[in-house]
This record gives C-alpha cells, structure tokens and sequence, in this order.
C-alpha cells in the first residue's frame, strides 16, 4: 500500500506552490510519485531518492581525497574552525528552515562571524534599493484576485518560475478578474526575445544595461514630459504606449528578476522600478515584487531581519551587528582576503561566485553542509551531507511575497542522516563549549 | 520554584486598592502568595515604588510589517547595535528594535505583557515566530477583521452568528486574542488605490459601510464573549478633522453592554486617541478636539481608550490603514512599503521624523498628553505610544514624566519653536493635573488588564495573581528635586519578577524568563455554511492551501497560554 | 598644533579596523596612550601600538592634533573615521571608509582611498591625491540624509556613486568618474573634469552637476535647457544646460518648480 501526502509545499524556488501531492511508501521510507509540481519542482523531490546519495560526512585529505567521517567528528571540526578564526564566513541558508537559520544566527553571534545568504547573488541589490525608497508590494493572492496589468522585467518565468503564471499571475481567475488571462495586458522588458516574452502583449527589447534608463524614462512618460527620440534602444512613442497602458489598468504589478539586480546599475534598476511602481499609485494602484529563487532566501532575510536588524551581509565581528553591501557582502570579502573561513549551508556560492571569490574557499578551512555533491562541496574542506529540505525535515518557509508556509516532511532521510538543524545545534553547543559561554 | 518577599516598598496596586502604603509582597510558584516560608529571598525595596508589571495594550512589535521596517531601515541601526551581554542576545533598532531587544527593554522597564496590535491572518506563523524570539515578555497579537471578505460579506446581510463563527475560526487558526479593526471598509478600498474617510463612505463592491462592519464586530464579540472587546483604529486617521469621524465612530457603540466572563466592561476600545482628536481643515488652522473626544468618552463607560503619545523622535510609522501610509509618504516623500494581503488586510510603513520645530508635531505632542489629563477615570485610559507610530515604547519613561510632571511639561513647551501655536491651537499650556502613581498604576496595570479580560491574571498584585512584579528606585516620600528623575527611575527596574521568574535585578536581564504566548480557544457551535464558504475561498481566491493556512504547529508556539471561551 | 606620527610596522593578515586613527581619539594623549587606543583585525581586539610605531604626543584638543600615517596602510579600515577637527596626513594608499562621517578638519590621502571615504560627510575636507573608490561622498544604506557639507577633492578618477542622496557640500573629481553620480540628490554640487559614463543625476531632485569631458549616455529624464556660461573653478566656458530629472518629484520655491542642473562644457 502507498500512501498519499497532500499540501505538500516545493522546496525548489520563491513561488513555493504548496498544493503538491507525494506518493511514499508505505513505511514512509520511499518517495514513489510527485504530482502537481512543475519539473524541476519534480527533480527536486525526485533528486533526494538518488541511490548513489552521500550520506555521511566526508573531510578532505592531504593528498586530496575524501575520508568518510562521524557526525561528531564533523561537528568538532565545524566548530573548532569557528572558534578559532578571526573573521569566519556563515554563508548561504537560503535552502533551508527558519529554524536552520536561527540556530546558525546564534553561531554567529558566539563565533563573532559575519553570516549572508544567497541574496548577495541574486536580489540583494533589491534589498537595498528597498531601504533607499521602500516597496510597495502585495501578496500574490491579491494579482490573482485584481491584477489587469502584468509586467515582467528581466525575468523569465516561463523557465524560471515555472507555474507561477498559472498559479498567481497571468492565467488564473480571480474574485475581480473572473476572465483570467483575458482581463489582462502583459507587458515584457528583456533584451531577448525570450518565451515569457512571446506570450506579451508589449515587448520592450531593452539595450542590454539601459534598464535605468528605460525606467527614468516611463516616470517621464507618465507626467506627459518631453523625451528623446529612442532611449535604451526603444522609441519613444512605444515607452507612450506602455505608460499609458500601465496608467490605464486598474490593478498593476511589476515582477522583475535578476536581469535588472545584477545588470548595470543593479540596486538602481530596482530603485527606479519602485519609482515608477510609486508614481503610478498617483493614477492607479500598482504593485512591485522580486522574483525570489531559492525557496527559503526570503526567509533568510526575515529571521537575519528580526534577529540582527539586517537582512543579508551582516558583520558580526565586532560583537555587534553592523551592515554596508560592498564592505560585509560575502563576495567582496572573499576577493578582497578578508576571511579566513567558510561555512557554506543551503546554498552553492561554488557554482554561483565569480571564480575569484571561489578560489579563496579553496585555501581556508571550510565546511559544505549540502545533501547534494556541489561545486562548493567540492572546494570546501568538509563536507556534511543532511537531509533534504522540505522532503526529509518540514519547518517554515518564506514564499516571495514574504507569506510564511509551514513545510511538510514527506519521507524518512536515510537511517542515521541528521537535518540541518540537528547538525547546527551540535555545533552551536559544542562551540559554547570551547568559548566557554553558558 | 523560587520564594520571593519583596520587603518594605511602597506598593500601588488599584486592583486592591492600596496607595503607596509600605506592604511586603510574597511570591511562591510563580504566583502573588499570602506568605512565603523563610527560605524566600528578600529583596529590599525601601524606599522604593513597587507595582504590578505593567501591560501593553497596544503596539507594533511582531510581524511582517515591524520586519519590513527593520529590513528597510538599516539607518535606524547605524552605530547603536549592541553587543552579547550576560544572558542578553545582541540588539539593534531604535525605532524598531530587534525581537531580542524588544523583550529586554520592556522587561527592563517593568513590562511584563504586551499586545501585539495587528496581526494579518495570512501572516500569523511570521507574527508567531517574532513573538517566540522576543524573550521575557508573555505576549498576544490581535488578528485584523475589519477589511476581510468573510466579515464584509456576512455582515452586508447582518450574519452576526455567521462572523462570530469566522471569527472563532479564525482567532484558532492563527492564535489571535482579540478582534482588531483598523481603517474598517478604507483598507479593502485601498485595494483599488480608495479610501473610507467616513463612517458612512461605501466600500467599493462590497456594498456596505465602516459604520456597519463596526456594530456587527461589536456584536459578533459579545455574541462570542471575548476577553478583550473590539479593539479600533477608525476611519480618517491623522487628518486636520478627523475627530468627527472619531465621534461617528464611538457613538456606533452606543447601546450596547459587554457580555463575557472575564470582568471586562467596555465594547470598544479606541486606540491611540491622540492620531483620531484632530481639529481643524488643514495643516494651517490645525488643532486640538482632545476635549471634545474625551467628553464623549468620559460620559460612555462602554469604551476604554490608549492615548498614543507622541514622543518628539524620529521613529517609523506601521500600520494596517494602506492608504494613510500613502498619504504620508506624499507629505514627507520618504520611502513607503506597503503590503496588500489577499482578502485580509493592507499594511504600509513610512520613516517619520516628529521635530519639535514643526508646530503640528509639537501640537500632537500636546493632544497626546491632554488625552490622559482630560480622563476622569484612569481604569478607562491607557498609556501607549502606538510603538513605533507615535514614538518608541523606550520613551514610556519620558512621557510618564510629562504626565506626572507639569513642570517637566512647561520645560517642553518652552522648547517649542513655536511654543504660540502650541498655547493657541490647544489647552496643554492650562492644564496643572499631575498624574499620580496610583493613576499611573491604573493607566500602565490594571486598566489595560481589565480592558484585556486579564484581571483576574496580571497588572495587579492581589494573592493568586501571575507573580509579575516592578520594583522602581523612587519614592514616593520625597519630592521630585528634577522630573528627570522620573524619566531615570522609570527606565530601568531595580527588579522585575515575571511569573515569579526575576528576570531583571539592578536594570540588568538576569533570566530569559518563561515567556508564554496567550491566545483566546473559542467553541462554537458547529456551523456548516461557514465551514463551506471558508473552503470555497481557499479553492477559488487564496494563494495557499487551507491545510496549510490552519498549520500552526508547536515550533512556532512552545509555550502557549489559551483562554478558553464557550459560545456554544 | 602637535604632531603625531605612526608607522606601519606589523600588517594585519586579514584587514584592521582602526577608527581610533582620528585626531579626536588622539586628542590630549601621549604617544604611549595612543599606542593603547583599541583597533580590530576581525573579531580580534587588539591595540594600535600593535600595529603602529607611535610618536609624539598629541595636542590638547582634536583642532590641536595632526596626525600623519605612514607605511603600507591599504588594509587599514576607517582612518579619520567620524573626524571633527584637526588634520590628517595618509602618505599612501588607504582602504574603505577614509573620513567616513567626518565633521571638520583637513584629510590629505597621497595615494588611493577605497570605497565609502566620506559617507555622509557634514563638514571639512577630504583631498584625494590618487583615486578614490565608490560611493563617495556617499548616504549610508537606507539612509535619505547624504552629504550635507564640506569639499572633496580627487585629483585622480573617482568610482561610481558619488554623492547618492547628497544635500550640500561639494566633491570636484579631476579625473573620471563612473556610472551613477549624485543619485536621489536634493542639493550640493559636483564637478567632473574628466569624462563621465552614464546615469547621470538619476531620480535628482535638486543640486548641480558640471561635467567637462564627455558623457557616454545622458538620462532621458534631462531636458535640454540651453547654453550658458559659467565661470567654475577658475575656468570661464560655455555649457549646454540641462534641467531635470523630470521624472523625479520637484520642490518650488516662491511658485517656481525648481529641478536639477547639469552642465556639459560644449
């Protein structure tokens, strides 16, 4: 007999759907069957059944291969390499629980270290266009409900965010938009043509790294104001159009992605989409959300948020919390040779750093807490493999509109395979130990 | 557990009535006691104010919002982070402190209990997890009804038995504790970029007014018999004016009589009053209606008030009324979040900087104290800053100087750079009523107990009573040589018990305490249409399941406290 | 005014954060006292004289102190940190935060200084010999209150974001500058002698820019506006005037909207 999970939530991206449907075994030990999720959703549950899966610490040798180790060997070096370095790195936590990530704050906070999440990669340029002119911005249940006007910029949900158009945003039918995708005009930004942007009903073919441009100019089309002839590569009777298309709805959102945060200009692309969302709040209402990808990077940022003050890139090093992208971002650190130890959880700088960034984790003592064997698991100096997120171990979650989901466990991890959160509390204790703290 | 005699201070307690006489105070199990044994340990409180812990009845301390504030001002941490301390976590925030330090400065002040005064439904697991970091302070969040479909939808036919069963629904699926109302009918409004300014403005599609979603909440928690009554932020906050609308709003309440088990006497409860007493038509002619809104209320013993005061800092402003935070930020064009929730509510946050070189800040500084000098009956009208609206909770030192003080008043007044204006445009400048400490008891302990359905639990020191205890280095024998002392004695305890844990010693945290949420358990009868039309919802308009929309497991509430309430 | 010298003797193997280098710290202190002033290397408390040979004393009062830094200091964090008086000579390159929040007093850098020198600068000067990295003269994160006064001179280029949210003050770059100059800006003035890229006065409220090299990419938001002629720095030219940005929100004053300028010597 199989058994069948339902409102299971998907630990892959930001949307996290939380209507997907699990077949397991019926000793609950084996995942047979995913319904609803989209396929990469699909892999992900899939990808945790894996025969050749990793399941007990490994540390990198002198002669550079892998030694299987304990748990508990594992925890010792975690910890004595955090007490002992002078500015150690907590990095990632954006694959995992919140309560992962409280414990990981207290570590930093007795090892005085600095702690970021993957929003150092993706949207945290947007964090920080968020503290220069805030963010008007709704859950995703409200564009189901109202949205007439849909705008993606720099983003590709098509492939990204797979089921995102179906669940919230284009496709749907709502309480005030019974007509789904019929009462409502898409418009796309992207210098591609790509299949998100197929679907629209107005491309806008940026010039790749004029987004601000682009942007400054809708805010000068709103208040009828004089213009050049072309900007970022557009004319500018089509930028008319679009403003007046977006004025004209009466519910509005734009969603943008890491084609804007990690462009030219970055924080500033996403300062000038809020000014243009903020201006046409004067007309209509409208709306504004980052695409967010890993499933639980939201998540990161609200309990750094609650717990430091700060959500990413906070520096703890001097015994208190302090906050300045470009000093106490992860990346620039690593290139700058300002640590001397990394600690990688739910996430995968190896494969997602420039390679000047990775380098540096090569040569320091460094841990990769991952179930997966990644390009960080492969640098780092140990690694600890965990059970899966939201397969093997629930816990709270944050979707892209900061709604908190409560994950569900699915299937048992394999016999003897800590979760993230029983790893870190292993660390934490034994780091209390060692720096003598009750 | 530890015995605990609390010798020779001066005790105010209006629960039983004792006015600063010297009394000893006995603590056993977590409990006020009759007697302790003489292995108890005393504390010497001499010469020192003793009095209940004082009760929160209002603020922003948990949530999404209070996070979006905390995300979005980095600058209201620059240089004031502090470190590790004892058994203190690190902190930071000013206007909007961390949850750690959010539980360390009420403590450290004398608070053992606190209202969180908006939680969107949608969002209860965040509000919870915040609750659950904030260490010493037992807690509760009130869920927001006056903008959600269910309500809007029931009460345009006058479904009371079908609200109160929502609402039931609702208070266990998210551990709320009370039925809060903010901007009722303006907030669906602002879902199309509206508003309501008055009780009586239409909501588009909905086909009902503020004015009827008010009576119907009133009657679905007397229907139900609640702890705490309807608890309101009105229509038309913080408009030259707006105390007409406050009026219309009150005079809602009118007829009706608190039904419930919990020695609560009230129907409604009007939060910070001061945002709702605005004369005037513009910023111009703006003036004080303090008067005329406490008249009303002084003669109506069916409401209870907060006053909201204004504290002069630079804070930031969170609430649930989307389109004031709109408006704001077009009056002083700093950022502005806002967050629209899917057929529950709205929220918006904008920074705010009250200079005391601004007439209509020093004029809502003003209102703010009139308020509670104006109130005939302390048990009826509590101190709060709105926190962070008004100002931060960390200022409840210094406005209760301005209360206890006409002199410290005068001084602030005399700062003023347009002191005129402020003399003109309200009375503060005749009023000589000093608050006592009895009255400060009453306004800070027992008031908002007993408004909250909690006397029989906290803000008195009656045997039987939680063990929440403020010790405070003042006495009450000697006169004030500077009313700075007052601000200075009231900011940090000599000692704190918090269900007879001590949890501050010589304004220092000693212990984390035994932190507990509380959440009010109501039984219905079984009522199936509800029951259908909440799963409706979820299939058609919801963003989430309705599995995990009611999952609210254990990790998010370790310790919770419910107040079970039969309306079957 | 006294003279206190301090030398690099032992580099720090990750960076040192030594916001205790300022004529306000040294103020009244003897040289073994200042060898004692606190400095970090990570999450590792140390002292100066650790890492600096000290000598002479300081002088009573910050305005009394010259402070002159030598040796390879470029991972040395925060020097002339929150500094209100007195003066400080950097002989070679420095790292981040060079006068950050600085008040008053005199900064000479001889070689480079990194990002973030000058955040929120309210008052003094700030000379820059060589270049100087992003965000100068810059608001910290979040923070709508940027550059309210004072001057900065860059002999050399300067990076990108210089003078976000700036109120007052001046900054004259003489050579380049990057993308992104005087962003959200409601007042104060800069001057590029050099070329500038793009992004230009984005989302400006009020202030002036004067740009005498080229421009790879205007902002759309600034409307031609004619030609003048502007005496700056010494130099009497003509420059095409643009107002803007006409997308941003703009204050009047007595009725008349007033925008910002930017200036292109033609």
């Amino acid at each position: 007999m199989t058994k069948t999970v339902t409102d299971v939530i998907c630990p892959f991206c930001g949307t996290l759907c939380d209507d997907v449907e699990c077949v397991v075994s019926d000793d609950g030990k084996q995942l047979l069957e995913v319904y609803n999720a989209c396929v990469i959703g699909t892999e992900k549950f899939l990808h945790s059944q894996a025969k050749d899966r990793v399941t007990r610490p490994r540390l990198r040798q002198d002669d550079g291969s892998w030694k299987e180790i304990s748990y508990d060997e594992a925890v010792e070096y975690s910890a004595q390499m955090l007490a002992k370095a002078k500015k150690p790195m907590l990095f990632g936590w954006s694959s995992t629980n919140c309560e992962a990530q409280s414990v990981g704050n207290e570590i930093a906070e007795i090892s005085k270290a600095c702690c970021d999440n993957t929003a150092a990669t993706c949207h945290g340029t947007t964090l920080i266009a968020v503290q220069d002119i805030g963010l008007p911005s709704c859950t995703l249940g409200e564009v189901k409900n109202r949205a007439d006007r849909i705008i993606f910029w720099g983003c590709n949900p098509a492939h990204a965010h797979p089921r995102h158009m179906s669940r919230y945003s284009i496709f749907p039918r709502g309480f005030f938009t019974g007509k789904g995708q019929m009462s409502r005009k898409m418009i796309v930004v992207d210098p591609r043509p790509t299949d998100t942007a197929k679907m629209a009903d107005v491309h806008l073919q940026v010039e790749q790294g004029r987004d601000y441009e682009l942007l400054d100019a809708l805010r000068v089309a709103f208040k009828g104001e004089w213009l050049p002839d072309v900007v970022a590569g557009v004319p500018a009777e089509k930028i008319r159009e679009a403003a007046d298309m977006m004025k004209s709805g009466r519910f509005g959102i734009i969603f943008f992605g890491m084609g804007v945060t990690q462009s030219l200009s970055k924080n500033h692309n996403i300062d000038a989409a809020i000014a243009v969302t903020k201006d046409l709040n004067e007309y209509t209402k409208f709306s504004i959300m980052p695409m967010r990808g890993h499933y639980n990077v939201t998540g990161s940022g609200e309990v750094f948020a609650w717990q430091f003050g700060f959500p990413f890139s906070v520096d703890l090093t001097r015994g208190f919390a302090r906050y300045n992208p470009g000093d106490t971002s992860t990346i620039d650190l690593l290139i700058r040779g300002e640590l001397d130890a990394m600690f990688t959880i739910g996430s995968d700088p190896g494969a997602h750093f420039p390679i000047s960034a990775v380098k540096p984790i090569a040569n320091m003592p460094s841990v990769c807490v991952d179930p997966h064997l990644t390009p960080t698991s492969g640098v780092s100096k140990l690694h600890v493999p965990v059970a899966f997120n939201g397969v093997e171990v629930g816990g709270n979650c944050y979707r892209m509109d900061n709604v908190p989901i409560d994950c569900r466990k699915v299937v048992e991890p394999p016999e003897g395979m800590l979760t993230d959160e029983q790893f870190l509390i292993k660390v934490r204790d034994r780091l209390k130990q060692l720096k003598g703290v009750a | 557990m530890s015995e605990y005699i609390i010798k020779n201070g001066h005790v105010f307690d209006p629960v039983q009535g004792i006015k600063g006489d010297k009394k000893d105070i006995a603590i056993k199990d977590g409990k006020i006691a009759d007697k302790v044994s003489s292995a108890a340990k005393v504390i010497d409180a001499a010469g020192k104010t003793v009095m209940a812990g004082a009760v929160e009845i209002h603020a922003h301390i948990a949530g999404p919002k209070v996070n979006l504030g905390r995300i979005y001002r980095p600058e209201d941490k620059l240089f004031s982070c502090t470190p590790t301390k004892g058994m203190e976590r690190m902190g930071g925030g000013a206007s909007i402190p961390t949850t750690f330090k959010t539980g360390y400065e009420y403590a450290k002040m004398g608070y053992t209990t606190a209202m969180e005064a908006a939680m969107p439904p949608l969002f209860s697991r965040h509000v919870h997890e915040e609750i659950r970091d904030t260490p010493i302070i037992d807690e509760a969040a009130f869920p927001v009804f006056g903008n959600n479909w269910f309500v809007l939808e029931y009460l345009k036919n006058q479904e009371i038995e079908n609200t109160a069963a929502y609402c039931a629904w609702l208070l266990k699926a998210t551990k709320g504790y009370a039925i809060k109302v903010v901007n009722p009918g303006g907030t669906e409004a602002w879902g199309w970029g509206l508003n309501c300014l008055t009780v009586n403005d239409p909501v588009p599609y909905f086909d009902i007014t503020p004015a009827e979603i008010i009576r119907g909440l009133i009657e679905a928690n007397e229907y139900l018999g609640l702890p705490h009554s309807m608890h309101i932020h009105p229509n038309n906050l913080g408009n030259p004016g707006c105390y007409e609308t406050t009026l219309d709003t009150l005079k809602l309440a009118e007829g009706y009589k608190a039904k419930n088990k919990f020695g609560r006497e009230q129907v409604l409860h009007l939060t910070h009053t001061q945002f709702h007493s605005y004369g005037g038509t513009n910023w111009g002619d703006f003036e004080s209606k303090a008067k005329e809104v406490t008249d009303y209320v002084n003669a109506n013993k069916n409401i209870t008030i907060d006053t909201g005061n204004v504290t002069l800092d630079e804070t930031t402003t969170m609430t649930a009324d989307g389109p004031f935070e709109h408006h704001l930020t077009g009056l002083n064009h700093l950022k502005w979040a806002n967050v629209d929730v899917e057929l529950e509510t709205a929220a918006g946050v904008v920074p705010y900087i009250y200079s005391p070189n601004i007439s209509v800040c020093a004029i809502q500084w003003a209102i703010g104290l009139e308020i509670p000098l104006l109130m005939k009956d302390p048990m009826r009208c509590y101190i709060t800053t709105d926190h962070p609206n008004a100002g931060p909770f960390t200022r409840y030192p210094r406005v209760i100087k301005w209360l206890m003080s006409a002199k410290a008043r005068e001084t602030q007044i005399n700062a003023f750079k347009h002191k005129d204006k402020v003399l003109s445009q309200t009375a503060i400048g005749t009023m000589d009523r000093e608050i006592s400490l009895y009255e400060l008891a009453q306004m800070t302990r027992a008031g908002p107990a007993k408004s909250l359905g909690l006397s029989g639990m906290c803000g008195g020191l009656a045997p039987g009573m939680d063990a929440d205890v403020a010790v405070y280095n003042f006495n009450p024998e000697k006169p004030v040589a500077n009313p700075d002392d007052i601000e200075k004695a009231f900011s940090r305890c000599a000692a704190v018990f918090k269900s007879g844990v001590q949890v501050v010693s010589n304004g220092d945290i000693v212990s984390n305490g035994n932190k507990r949420t509380l959440w009010v358990n109501v039984k219905v009868k079984d009522n199936p249409q509800v029951t259908r039309d909440i799963k409706e919802k979820f299939i058609k308009y919801y963003s989430m399941t309705q599995n995990n929309y009611e999952a609210l497991g254990h990790h998010f509430i370790p310790n919770p406290y419910a107040l079970e309430v039969d309306a079957t | 005014m006294e003279t206190v010298t301090i030398t690099l003797k032992n580099a720090p193997a990750l960076y040192l954060e030594a916001d205790t280098i300022s004529p306000d710290a040294f103020a009244g202190k003897t040289a073994a006292k200042i060898a004692e002033l606190p400095v970090f290397e990570g999450n590792v408390p140390s002292t100066l004289g650790k890492y600096f040979e000290v000598s002479g004393d300081a002088g009573a009062t910050a305005a009394d102190t010259k402070i002159i830094v030598k040796g390879d200091v470029k991972k040395v964090k925060y020097i002339g940190f929150k500094m209100t008086a007195g003066e400080l000579v950097i002989e070679k390159t420095a790292d981040q935060y060079v006068g950050a929040w600085m008040k008053g007093g005199k900064i000479l850098a001889r070689g480079d200084v990194g990002a973030f020198a000058a955040t929120a600068m309210k008052g003094g000067e700030l000379v820059v010999e060589g270049n100087a990295g992003n965000y100068l003269g810059a608001a910290y994160r979040g923070d709508w209150r940027g550059m309210s006064g004072g001057k900065i001179l860059v002999k050399g280029n300067a990076g990108s974001d210089i003078g976000m949210y700036m109120l007052g003050g001046e900054i004259v770059v003489n050579g380049n500058a990057d993308v992104h100059v005087m962003t959200h800006a409601e007042g104060g003035k800069t001057i590029i002698k050099g070329n500038a890229a793009s992004k230009l006065g984005g989302q400006m409220v009020d202030g002036t820019i004067i740009i005498f090299g080229s421009i790879e990419v205007m902002m759309p938001g600034f409307k031609p506006n004619g030609e003048v002629e502007l005496e700056v720095d010494g130099t009497k030219a003509k420059f095409a005037h643009f107002i803007g940005d006409m997308g941003e929100r703009h204050k009047k004053k007595k009725g008349v909207v007033v925008y910002g300028n930017l200036y292109k010597k033609i």
